[in-house]
C-alpha cells in the first residue's frame, strides 16, 4: 500500500467519526419535530404533503398500527414498480425504446428496490427505461431507505419512552426522513456528482467511433440523481450495470471517496440519533464503536490478504476485476464499506478479491448486515443483537437482564431470536437448495469452492438485502429471480417484524433506575461482548458454509491452486 | 448472623442412588419434551440407534464400532442432564420425606357445638375443614394450620425448622399462627383450622420441596426460548451442511460421502447448547433448595427470582437492624442526687415491669451499682402499669415501720413534668437538657420522678446489631438500598439509621405507610423486598416484590408473603437476595460458558469432517488445516468433541448444585470476572478438555 493510499483510508475512518455527532445531531431534531436550519423552506412542503394525503402526524400509533401501515405502503410500492416494469414498452421517457421487462424478473426486481436491496438480476442501461429508472427505481431508493429509518426510529422510542403505548406515527416517519434527510442530501450529492462529470440528462444513448475504429455505446440519462440516492440510501443499485465502475458513475477519485463515504454516513449517523433519542450519546457511541470496530478490523484482514504474495499470480495487490483507475485499496475499501452498509454498489468486481478478502465480504453481510448496515437497518440489526448480548451476559451480574432500564424478558427474546433465524434459515436452505439441483448449479462461472462461494454469497445477499454480487454467477434465471425474490422479502421483513414486535413490547415498560447493580451498556467492555455475541453467533451459524468456500479457498490459493 | 443450614453433602450416597435410578425414568419422552435442547439430544441418540441397529441387520460392518460409541454418548448426555436434574430434585425429595412424617394420619379433638355447650369428638385430620375449631392439649400434635384462637402453649416445631427450641403460641397479636404437624409441648390451646385438607403449609412446603408443582420462572422461559432458537439455527446449519458437503464431494470427485447421518448429529449435539440446557432445570430447582437449606420457603421459583431483582429492602428497625429491643444504657441525675438514688428508684420502679426495657433497667442498676432486685411483692407495694393515657409506670408504697409513703412515677418527659407539677413540684432546667441531649442522640429519655421530685433520667437505646452497616455497605454496592422502618420519633430514627448506615428511613411508619412507600418505590421501577409478621402487614407483604413473612407472625402475613422464614430472621432478607442473584449468575455463566465451547467444537469437528474435500495430489485436503488441535483422526476428533460435551455436563453439575461462587460487588466488577472465567474459559477449557480425550482416545484404540 501506498503513502497516499493509507492517508485515504484513515481520513475516511475519520470523516466517518466526524460525521457522526453532526448528522446524527440532526436527524434527532427532525423525529422529534423540533427546528432544523431547513425548516422555514420544508415545513410548508411538509405541511402540504399531510395535507394532501391526509395524514395526521400528530396521531400516534401503536406497533401493529405503525408495522401494518409500513408493510401496506411497501407492498403498494412494490406492486407499481412490478407492473411499471411489465409495461415500459408502452410508456414515456424510453428513448431506447426497451421493451416491458420479463416477470419473473420484474417480480426480484420490485422486491429489491423495494426491500433496500437494489440486487440486479439485470444490467441497467439494457433492461430498464428512463421513466422505471427514475419514477420506479429511484423513488424506491428513496422510500426503502426512510422506511429502515422509519422502524429503527420507532424501535428507538420503543427503547426510550416509559410505560407509554405508541411509537409515533409511520407516515410522518417516512415523510420527514424523506424530505428532511434524505432529499437534501441527494439534491447536494447529485450536483456534486454531476460537476465531477457524472451524466444527467433524458438523451438517447450515444455512439461513438473509437480510436481503433470499433463503434462503441456511450449510454446516457438521469444517472447523478439515481447514484446520489443508491449510495446514500444504502441501495447500491447502479444506473449501469458496472456500477461505480462504470466511468460515468464514478468519474473522478472525489467521486469515488465521497461515494464511499455516503454510503455508511447515515447509517454511521443513526448511531448518535439513537443515543440522543434515548437520553445518553453514550449508548449511541457503545454501538457505532462496536461497529466501526468490526469494519476497521475486517477492512485491515482484507487489505492484509489484498496486499499479500498471491501464491498462484504471484503478485501482491492484484489488479484484475479491480477498479483500475483507482487502485486496490480503493477497490478494497469500497468492498469492505459495501458490504457492512447493505449498500451493494460495487466499484470492483468481488469475485476477483483474493479469497480471504472476498471471504470477508461475505462475512460483512452474514453477520446480518450490523456493521453499519442498511440505512435504519444497520441499526436496528444491530440492536437486535444488543438485546441478544444483555441476555445471554446480563444473568451474569445477578439481576434479570436490563436494558436501558427496561427488563429483557420472554417476548424480546423470542423476536430478537427470530430475526436472527429468519435470516439465516433463508441464506442456508436456500444455498443447500441451489447447491444441490441443477437449476442452480448450471449458473455457476467457477468450480470448486469459488462456485460455492458464488452461490452463497448471492443468497447472503439477497437476504441481508445488501444487493451486491459476487460477479461470475449468472443470476438473471427464473430460479434464481424466484429464490432471491423469496430471500429478499424474508431478510426484510423477517427482521422488521419482529423488531418491530420488539419496539411494541418494550415500549410499555416501566424503567428501574441504574444503579451500581445494573449491567452497565455504556461503556467499553460492553462494546467487547456485543462484537463477541455478533461475530461467535454468525460465525457459529455460517462457519460450515463459509469453511466449504472462502476458508477453503484460501488454504487451496495457499497450497498453489487458484479459482 | 451465620446462616444456619442444614447443609447436607453435595453428593450424598442414598441421593445419588436415587438420583440415577431417576435418570432413566425421566427418558420418558413426555418428561423429555419439557426441555427441547435435550429432547432434540434424545431424538439424535435415537436416530443414531435405529440406524446402528439396521446396519447391524444388514450387516454392514464400516463404522460399526465409531457409530456404537457416538450413539452410546448421546445417550449418557441425555442420561447425564437427566442426572443433573434428579440431583437437584433429590435433595428436595429426601427433605419432602422428612416432612412426609410429621403428616402421617393425625387424630384431631374437634369441638362441636355451639358456645357454651361445645363437645369434644375424635376426627382424623384429613376430615378437618376450613373454620373447625379443634383442641390441643400437651403432647397432642397439631392436626392442621390454623390460627389460636383460645390459650397460649409452648409449641415443638423442629418438625417443620429443624430448630429444637419450642415456640410460644398465643391467641391474639401477632403470634397466633401454628402450623400442622408440630406439637403443642405444654398447656391447652384451641386452634381454629384455616386450610383445607391437601392445602396445608406442609402440603405446599412438600410439593414445593419435591419440585411436584414446579413451573418455570420467567427467566427460564426466556432462556429456553433463546436455547431452543439456537438450536434450530444449528439444526439449520447442519442439514444445510448435508448439500454443501455433497456438492464439495463432487467437485473434489470423491466417491464416498464425508458425512454421514451419525457423525452430522454428533455435530448438532456438539453445537446445541446441551450444557446449559442441561442443567437449567437443575439450577433452578437447587436455588429453591439452597433458600431450603436455610429455612426459607418460597411459594414459587419465580419469588427466588425478583429476590435477585430487587434494588430496595424495606427493613424493620427492630429486629432487623438493631437486637430486638431499646436497652437501658446510662443513668442521668438531676442536679443534686446522688448515683445510686437514681438507680435504686428506677430499678424499684421496673420490678414489676416485664418489658425488655424494664428488664433492661432492673440489669444495668444492678451491674453499675450493685442494687439486688428486691423482693417488692408485699401487699404495702402496689404497681402502677403504663397506660397510654398517663404514659407513665411506677410504684406506690404505703407508709410502714416509719418509713413515710412514697410514689416512684418513670415515663416520657413531658408526662413526668406534668405529674411533678400537679404536686407542686418543678421540673429542672437541667434535666430538661438531659432529655433532649439523650433524643437528639437517638436514644429514648425516660424520666424518674419520686413523689414530687424528678431524680434524673433513664437513658434507652437501640442497640445496633454488630456488623450490620459493611452489610449495608456491600449491599450499597450491589447497588441495593435500605430503607429502615421504625415506630420511632425522626429524632430517633435520624441517629439510628445514621449509625446502622442505612440509606433512607421512615420514621413513625405505619403499615399503611409502608404499603405506600412499596408502591411509590414501584412506581419509580424499583423491585422491593420486605419482612413482616403481623396481620396489618399482609397487605404490604402482598404489595412488596418479595415479602418474606416471618413463621412466628400471623396466619394473614404468612399468606400475604411469596416466602416464609421458619427461623423468623428478619436479616435473613439479605441472604435471600444473594440467593436469587447468585441463581440468576450462575444461569448466566453456565449459559456464557455453553455457547463459548461451540467453537473448539467446530475446530475439532468440521476438519475432521472435510479433511478429504479438495486434495490435492493423494494427501490432506487444505481444510484440515483448521486441525490446531492436531487431533489424531478424524473419528477420534468426533469422538473426543461428543465426549467432552456429554462429560462437562457432570463436571459441572456441582456448579448448577452449588451456584457459581457469589460476591456482594457491583455489576460492572461480577460481570468483568464472570466473563473472564466463564466467557474466556469457555472458549479455552473445550479446546484443552477435547485434545486430553482425543489423546485417551487414541490411547486406548477406541477410534
Amino acid at each position: 500500500m501506498s503513502a497516499l493510499e493509507i492517508v485515504q483510508v484513515v481520513l475516511y475512518l475519520l470523516l466517518l467519526i466526524a460525521i457522526t455527532p453532526l448528522l446524527g445531531g440532526y436527524m434527532k431534531r427532525v423525529f422529534d419535530g423540533e427546528r432544523t436550519f431547513l425548516t422555514p423552506v420544508l415545513r410548508p412542503v411538509e405541511n402540504l404533503i399531510y395535507r394532501l394525503s391526509g395524514i395526521k402526524p400528530e396521531v400516534e400509533q401503536h406497533w401493529k398500527e405503525y408495522t401494518l401501515a409500513l408493510l401496506a405502503f411497501n407492498i403498494l410500492g412494490f406492486l407499481l414498480l412490478f407492473v411499471m416494469q411489465l409495461l415500459q414498452g408502452v410508456l414515456p421517457l424510453n428513448p431506447e425504446g426497451l421493451p416491458g421487462v420479463e416477470p419473473w424478473l420484474a417480480f426480484n426486481t420490485a422486491t429489491s428496490f423495494m426491500t433496500n436491496t437494489n440486487w440486479q438480476s439485470y444490467a441497467g442501461e439494457t433492461t430498464m427505461s428512463q421513466l422505471t429508472q427514475m419514477v420506479g427505481l429511484g423513488v424506491q431508493n428513496f422510500l426503502s431507505a426512510a422506511t429502515g429509518i422509519a422502524v429503527v426510529i420507532a424501535l428507538t422510542r420503543g427503547l426510550a419512552r416509559k410505560s407509554a403505548k405508541t411509537l409515533g406515527n409511520f407516515w410522518a416517519d417516512l415523510v420527514r426522513s424523506t424530505l428532511y434527510i434524505l432529499l437534501p442530501l441527494a439534491l447536494v450529492f447529485a450536483l456534486i456528482l454531476v460537476s465531477q462529470g457524472v451524466v444527467q440528462n433524458f438523451d438517447a444513448n450515444v455512439t461513438a467511433t473509437t480510436l481503433t475504429g470499433e463503434t462503441q455505446v456511450l449510454p446516457q440519462g438521469p444517472a447523478a440523481s439515481q447514484i446520489a440516492i443508491k449510495q446514500i440510501g444504502s441501495n447500491g443499485g447502479g444506473f449501469y450495470n458496472a456500477n461505480s465502475a462504470h466511468p460515468y458513475e464514478n468519474p473522478t477519485p472525489l467521486t469515488n471517496f465521497l461515494e464511499m463515504f455516503a454510503l455508511l454516513a447515515i447509517a454511521a449517523a443513526l448511531t448518535n440519533t439513537y443515543g440522543r433519542m434515548v437520553g445518553s450519546t453514550r449508548q449511541g457511541w457503545v454501538i457505532f464503536a462496536a461497529m466501526f470496530a468490526l469494519f476497521a478490523v475486517l477492512l485491515g484482514v482484507m487489505l492484509l490478504s489484498e496486499y499479500s504474495a498471491n501464491p498462484v499470480l504471484g503478485v501482491a495487490g492484484a489488479m484484475e476485476g479491480k477498479e483500475t483507475r483507482f487502485g486496490v485499496a480503493n477497490s478494497v475499501l469500497w468492498a469492505g464499506a459495501t458490504t457492512s452498509a447493505s449498500n451493494g454498489s460495487v466499484n470492483a468486481m468481488h469475485s476477483s478479491l483474493s479469497p480471504l478478502a472476498g471471504g470477508v465480504a461475505l462475512l460483512n453481510m452474514l453477520l446480518g448486515e450490523v456493521i453499519f448496515g442498511g440505512v435504519g437497518a444497520g441499526l436496528y440489526g444491530m440492536l437486535v443483537f444488543v438485546i441478544l448480548t444483555v441476555f445471554i451476559a446480563g444473568l451474569m451480574v445477578g439481576r434479570t437482564p436490563e436494558y436501558l432500564g427496561k427488563k429483557i424478558e420472554a417476548r424480546e427474546v423470542q423476536m430478537a431470536t427470530l430475526a436472527v433465524l429468519f435470516p439465516a434459515a433463508s441464506i442456508l436452505l436456500l444455498t443447500a437448495l441451489a447447491t444441490a439441483v441443477d437449476a442452480g448449479l448450471s449458473s455457476r462461472l467457477s468450480a470448486g469452492p469459488h462456485g460455492f462461494s458464488e452461490i452463497l454469497y448471492t443468497y447472503t445477499s439477497a437476504t441481508a438485502n445488501n444487493g451486491s454480487a459476487f460477479a461470475g454467477l449468472n443470476a438473471n434465471t427464473a430460479f434464481y429471480n424466484i429464490t432471491l425474490g423469496l430471500a429478499l422479502w424474508v431478510g426484510r421483513f423477517g427482521v422488521i417484524i419482529p423488531v418491530m414486535a420488539i419496539a411494541g413490547s418494550m415500549v410499555g415498560k416501566t424503567v428501574a433506575p441504574p444503579s451500581l447493580g445494573t449491567f452497565p451498556t455504556d461503556r467499553p467492555l460492553f462494546v467487547g461482548m456485543l462484537i463477541a455475541v455478533v461475530v461467535i453467533v454468525g460465525a457459529l451459524t455460517f462457519f460450515p458454509a463459509l469453511s466449504l468456500g472462502p476458508v477453503a479457498e484460501h488454504f487451496l490459493l495457499a497450497a498453489g491452486q487458484g479459482f | 448472623m451465620e446462616p444456619k443450614s442444614k447443609a447436607r453433602p453435595l453428593f450424598d450416597a442414598p441421593i445419588v442412588r436415587r438420583a440415577v435410578g431417576d435418570s432413566f425414568r425421566k427418558l420418558d419422552p413426555r418428561q423429555q419434551a419439557r426441555n427441547p435442547v435435550i429432547f432434540v439430544v434424545a431424538i439424535g441418540a435415537t436416530l443414531t440407534t435405529i440406524i446402528l441397529i439396521a446396519d447391524l441387520v444388514r450387516g454392514n460392518t464400516v463404522e460399526l464400532a465409531f457409530n456404537a460409541q457416538i450413539a452410546l454418548w448421546l445417550w449418557f448426555t441425555v442420561l447425564f442432564a437427566n442426572f443433573a436434574e434428579a440431583m437437584a430434585e433429590g435433595r428436595g425429595k429426601a427433605q419432602a420425606d422428612s416432612l412426609r412424617r410429621a403428616r402421617r394420619e393425625l387424630v384431631a379433638r374437634r369441638l362441636v357445638g355451639s358456645n357454651g355447650r361445645q363437645k369434644e369428638e375424635q376426627v382424623p385430620a384429613s376430615q378437618l375443614r376450613r373454620g373447625d375449631l379443634v383442641v390441643c392439649e400437651t403432647g397432642d400434635p397439631i392436626p392442621g394450620d390454623g390460627e389460636v384462637v383460645e390459650g397460649i402453649a409452648s409449641v415443638d416445631e423442629s418438625a417443620i425448622t429443624g430448630e429444637s427450641a419450642p415456640v410460644i403460641r398465643e391467641s391474639g397479636g401477632d403470634r397466633s399462627a401454628v402450623t400442622g404437624g408440630t406439637r403443642v409441648l405444654s398447656d391447652r390451646i384451641v386452634v381454629r383450622i384455616t386450610a383445607e385438607p391437601g392445602s396445608s403449609f406442609l402440603d405446599r412446603m412438600i410439593a414445593l420441596v419435591e419440585g411436584a408443582k414446579r413451573q418455570k420462572t420467567p427467566n427460564e422461559i426466556a432462556l429456553t426460548i433463546l436455547l431452543s432458537g439456537l438450536t434450530i439455527i444449528f439444526l439449520l446449519a447442519v442439514v444445510s451442511l448435508r448439500p454443501f458437503a455433497a456438492y464439495a464431494e463432487a467437485e473434489s470427485g470423491l466417491t464416498r460421502a464425508t458425512t454421514s447421518v451419525p457423525v452430522l448429529i454428533a455435530l448438532l449435539v456438539c453445537l446445541i447448547p446441551t450444557t446449559i440446557g442441561g442443567l437449567l432445570s437443575a439450577i433452578g430447582i437447587s436455588g429453591m433448595d439452597r433458600l431450603i437449606q436455610r429455612n426459607v420457603l418460597a411459594t414459587s421459583g419465580r419469588a427466588v427470582e425478583a429476590a435477585g431483582d430487587v434494588d430496595v429492602l424495606l427493613l424493620d428497625k427492630t429486629g432487623t437492624i438493631t437486637l430486638g429491643n431499646r436497652m437501658a444504657t446510662a443513668f442521668h441525675t438531676a442536679q443534686g442526687v446522688a448515683q445510686t438514688d437514681l438507680a435504686d428508684a428506677a430499678q424499684l420502679s421496673s420490678l414489676a415491669d416485664e418489658t425488655p426495657e424494664g428488664r433492661s433497667i432492673v440489669v444495668l442498676a444492678k451491674e453499675r451499682y450493685g442494687l439486688r432486685g428486691r423482693e417488692v411483692a408485699e401487699p404495702h407495694a402496689q404497681f402502677v402499669p403504663f397506660t397510654a393515657q398517663t404514659r407513665m409506670s411506677g410504684v406506690d408504697f404505703a407508709a410502714r415501720n416509719g418509713t413515710p409513703a412514697m410514689t416512684i412515677r418513670k415515663g416520657a418527659a413531658d408526662a413526668v413534668k406534668r405529674y411533678v407539677q400537679e404536686l407542686g413540684g418543678a421540673f429542672p432546667a437541667g434535666v430538661e437538657d438531659i432529655v433532649n441531649g439523650i433524643a437528639k442522640g437517638g436514644g429514648t429519655p425516660l424520666v424518674v420522678a419520686r413523689d414530687r421530685d424528678v431524680l434524673g433520667v433513664i437513658e434507652l437505646k437501640d442497640i445496633v446489631k454488630g456488623g450490620i452497616s459493611e452489610r449495608f455497605a456491600q449491599l450499597r454496592q450491589m447497588g441495593i438500598r435500605t430503607v429502615m422502618i421504625t415506630g420511632d420519633n425522626p429524632l430517633t430514627a435520624t441517629a439510628i439509621a445514621a449509625e446502622a448506615g442505612v440509606d433512607d428511613f421512615m420514621a413513625q411508619a405505619t403499615p399503611e405507610d409502608k404499603l405506600q412507600r412499596i408502591r411509590a418505590e414501584q412506581a419509580a421501577g424499583h423491585l422491593v423486598a420486605m419482612t413482616g409478621d403481623g396481620t396489618n402487614d399482609a397487605p404490604a407483604l402482598a404489595q412488596a416484590n418479595v415479602g418474606v413473612a416471618m413463621n412466628t407472625g400471623t396466619q394473614a402475613a404468612r399468606e400475604a408473603g411469596n416466602m416464609v422464614d421458619l427461623d423468623s430472621d428478619p436479616t435473613k432478607l439479605i441472604e435471600v437476595v444473594e440467593i436469587g442473584k447468585q441463581l440468576l449468575m450462575t444461569r448466566g455463566a453456565l449459559t456464557t460458558f455453553s455457547i463459548a465451547n461451540d467453537v473448539a467444537k467446530y475446530f475439532a469437528i468440521l476438519p475432521a469432517l472435510f479433511a478429504t474435500l479438495y486434495a490435492v495430489g493423494g494427501g490432506d485436503g487444505p481444510l484440515s488445516a483448521l486441525n490446531v488441535m492436531r487431533l489424531a483422526s478424524p473419528q477420534s476428533a468426533i469422538l473426543s468433541a461428543i465426549i467432552f460435551n456429554a462429560l462437562i455436563i457432570v463436571a459441572l453439575i456441582p456448579l448448577a448444585l452449588r451456584g457459581i461462587p457469589y460476591r456482594p460487588v457491583g455489576a460492572a466488577a461480577a460481570l468483568r470476572r464472570n466473563l473472564l472465567v466463564y466467557g474466556l474459559g469457555g472458549l479455552i477449557v473445550p479446546f484443552v478438555g477435547i485434545k486430553i480425550i482425543d489423546l485417551l482416545v487414541a490411547a486406548l484404540g477406541l477410534a
